[in-house]
């Protein structure tokens, strides 16, 4: 037989005052099982704990029940005291009578104390049942991966790299860099973008700690939290990386032009090819949709000319398996197509352009070096429209949420179009102005009274061409007024969205990912670089739309925990994990595909059955991929599997004794 | 007393199965913005909603249990993923399986309530309550065996 004790906690009068905290200490006394109750003010104070901590020992209890708060207030300090008494610290159950009784019956006295007599009592029939459970330790690997090369998973190498650990960057392009490496001012400073990019990339490139792995992407992870298997599969560049010098003379000789990504479209790039002049790695990969070597089979001019004989085309994608004990998943966010909203003419007019191609136009390295030209005539624009919000706030096509950078680089792109151009105009046709965070708003007056940009406070029906002008015609809501403006070139102010495989990389890690496949923080305040799954942190805008500011922060956050994780040897894991009855298990593995966790797989037992041995396939849980949610359980028909500490017999035992 | 007595003092007893990282903690929230509902339902905590096999409804309402909630997280913000789509189908099922013993399908709730959600819990708490007090006691399954 159990020896319990019962403490029941005033907590100064928020329970007493409600629910008479002695009489549910008497009643308790005659539970079955209960050795030993009593009530005070505060069980959670040093002389509360002690009084449990004495109590066990005197009474030689051996289970304790506390009837107090919320468990997921203050079950880590009731189990740490328990354990400080002498006993599991799981062998502690809480009764919740202040949040889910006195706080919400405070005008039902004496039903609310028959509430926390139930609750007790309950409480009581399940710490019978609970058994002893240790913490278990697994091995971490002392290594990182950051999946995505932009700043903010190069900010988060860069960090884990200097406490000391060894982290591999997987990038799927030929180069590092990210977005950032194609805007070119960034706001409220307009600190030229690559002048404080390509310093942090050199830095990741040449750091000890760090491997680049680019042109390469993750295929396939596998284990659990400080042990993750991760298949790299390693695109073939077709040419070798170790012997390749970056002369560049392939990438001149190349007769074969294609759009370049980099510039979206707006100039060319060969089949052999770097992204961009400052790529790190600066070794060209070749394309091999575009190439007429591997299309025809005839040409091989970059292998002719490479003096270093770096071009290999017989090389094939390589599959590389790592072990790491951490992975920041960082792997940014792509542009709203807007071809969506047919008003704006996507595609019809050459001069409609996103606001990352302006940042190119602007850019000295871009197609233009960095004078603004119209891409259908090549002639510098004075009307400039910017219309903001396509495709951000826009349950019907768009997305729910705000882009939270449009306000600030359309007031940037302003800005810009004011010092390039003389005597241009900008209109800005916006819903709203969001410029908070530090020095933005100012930036923004700036743009209005300094630079005498036009805020428009609408939104644009409809865009035509009219000889060689645009007609952007739209509402003035201030003033109730339609207005038609005449630009030369409108830029669209394109909503950031998830990348279109966010969802299927979140299914290879395992990780959340909400409606619009931005990846779920496991709290939205106190968690927000944590993921549900141990050991997975996220970086950037694959989260939700950020700025750069706020990307760097949020690597360096994601770093700070990952270096936590390593920095010791070995982790405790959670004992509340499912385990198999191999004698009940009928092998059916119907809880194989059920769990979300991938934590069951089936193993092969031997066993003596009327003297011969047997083999036969039972299921096996991963303790340290499980995540404890239950789920198995019900699934199996002969109840083979039980969840530790939510047994069957526990939660049956809680049913039970809330109808005696 | 009276038969008429007993059944003028009778209240509706509710078990409600709160998964842990959203009803418990929603529940807790209405807690703390002392949010008053009836003292009639008592909360069990689980991990998950896809934790509450349907056996334990089924004893409870063998046991007198007047009315069972099942409650979890929305659909697609279970913390483990996909544990209430789980019980989003066995809900299913189990309604028809209590329609088919007899019982009002009524005393089987299921219903989503994020952790932020605690104005949710005290209107469905109190709502279930009443729903409950007006379909009257649970006679069917009721196993008088564990009433003495």
């Amino acid at each position: 037989m159990k020896r319990v004790g019962v403490f029941v906690c005033h907590c100064g009068t928020n329970i007493a005052g409600v629910v008479d905290c002695a009489k549910v200490a008497e009643v308790a006394k005659d539970f079955p099982g209960v050795e030993y109750s009593v009530d005070y003010k505060y069980m959670c104070s040093e002389p509360g704990q002690e009084m449990i901590k004495k109590a066990i020992k005197d009474n030689r209890l051996d289970r304790v029940v506390v009837a107090s708060c919320s468990p997921r207030m203050h079950e880590t300090t009731f189990r740490k005291c328990v354990e400080g008494g002498g006993l599991n610290a799981y062998f502690v159950e809480m009764a919740n009578i202040r949040e889910h009784c006195s706080w919400v019956h405070m005008n039902e006295k004496e039903k609310a104390t028959e509430k926390a007599i139930d609750l007790v009592k309950m409480a009581v029939a399940k710490v019978i049942k609970n058994a002893p459970l240790q913490k278990a330790t697994i091995p971490v690997t002392d290594r990182a991966l950051v999946i995505g090369g932009g700043i903010a998973g190069i900010q988060a190498a860069i960090d884990i790299a200097n406490a000391g650990h060894i982290v591999d960057i997987v990038e799927r392009d030929p180069s590092i860099g990210g977005k950032m490496a194609q805007i070119d001012k960034t706001f409220p400073t307009l600190d030229c973008s690559a002048c404080i990019l390509t310093p942090k990339m050199v830095e990741a490139s040449s750091h000890p700690n760090i491997n680049l792995i680019t042109y390469s992407e993750i295929e396939k992870v596998e284990g659990f939290v400080g042990n993750f298997n991760v298949t790299i599969r390693k695109k073939a560049r077709s040419v070798n990386m170790d012997v390749c010098t970056g002369c560049g003379v392939c990438m001149e000789k190349c007769p074969s032009k294609v759009d370049s990504e980099f510039e979206l479209a707006m100039s060319k790039r060969r089949a052999i090819y770097t992204p961009f002049p400052q790529a790190i790695p600066n070794k060209p990969v070749i394309d091999r949709v575009n190439c007429t070597y591997f299309k025809t089979g005839k040409c091989g001019i970059c292998q002719k000319v490479c003096m270093a004989g770096a071009v290999d085309y017989s090389q094939e994608d390589k599959f590389v398996v790592t072990r790491y004990g951490a992975i920041v998943v960082a792997t940014g966010f792509e542009l709203f197509d807007y071809s969506v909203y047919g008003e704006y003419g996507y595609g019809k007019y050459p001069d409609v352009i996103t606001g990352l191609q302006f940042e190119r136009l602007v850019n000295a390295s871009g197609p233009t070096m960095g004078k603004i030209k119209r891409p259908s005539d090549h002639k510098e624009p004075k009307n400039v429209v910017f219309i903001k919000c396509v495709g951000s706030r826009d349950v019907a096509k768009g997305k729910s949420y705000c882009s939270k950078a449009c306000c600030m680089y359309t007031a940037k792109h302003a800005t810009l179009v004011s010092e390039k151009i003389k005597d241009s105009n900008v209109y800005i046709f916006y819903m709203d102005v969001r410029t908070a965070g530090k020095g933005y708003d100012e930036f923004y007056n700036r743009t209005r009274e300094q630079y005498e940009a036009n805020y428009i406070r609408g939104r644009v029906s409809k865009i035509y061409q009219k000889g060689d002008k645009l007609i952007v015609r739209g509402e003035d809501t201030l003033i109730s007024r339609p207005v038609e403006v005449e630009a030369d070139l409108v830029v669209l102010a394109t909503a950031m969205v998830a990348q279109p495989d966010a969802a299927k990389l979140a299914q290879k890690i395992g990780i959340g990912y909400d409606k619009d496949d931005l990846y779920t923080e496991a709290h939205p305040k106190l968690a927000p670089v944590e993921t549900h799954t141990q050991g997975v942190y996220l970086a950037g805008a694959c989260q939700g739309p950020k700025d750069i500011p706020e990307s760097v922060a949020q690597g360096s956050a994601a770093a700070a925990k990952v270096c936590g994780l390593l920095s010791k040897s070995e982790m405790l894991t959670e004992p509340i994990v499912s385990e198999v009855d191999e004698r009940a298990c009928a092998g059916c593995e119907m809880c194989v595909p059920i769990c979300p966790y991938t934590a069951i797989e089936m193993k092969t037992i031997s066993e003596r059955v009327h003297g011969k041995m047997l083999e036969r396939k039972v299921a096996s849980v991963n303790s340290g991929l499980c995540q404890g949610c239950g789920a198995c359980t019900v699934t199996c028909r002969s109840a083979a599997i039980n969840l530790k500490h939510f047994t069957d017999e526990q939660i049956l035992a809680e049913v039970n004794a809330l109808c005696l | 007393m009276s038969v008429n007595e007993v059944e003028q003092k009778w209240e509706p007893k509710i078990l409600v199965f709160a998964c842990n990282w959203c009803t418990y903690a929603g529940a807790d929230l209405a807690g703390l913005g002392r949010l008053q509902y009836p003292p009639n339902a008592r909360i069990l905590r689980v991990p998950c909603s896809g934790r509450v096999n349907p056996q334990f409804i089924i004893k409870a309402f063998q046991r007198g249990v007047d009315g069972v909630l099942v409650a979890g997280c929305h659909p697609g913000d279970c913390h483990y993923t996909t544990g209430n789509y789980f019980t989003r189908r066995r809900f299913l099922l189990m309604r028809r399986l209590m329609e088919y013993m007899g019982m009002e399908p009524e005393r089987l709730q299921n219903r989503w309530i994020s952790g932020s959600e605690g104005p949710k819990v005290q209107q469905v708490i109190t709502e279930i309550t009443e729903e409950i007090r007006a379909l009257g006691p649970n006679r069917k399954l009721r196993d008088d065996q564990w009433n003495n």
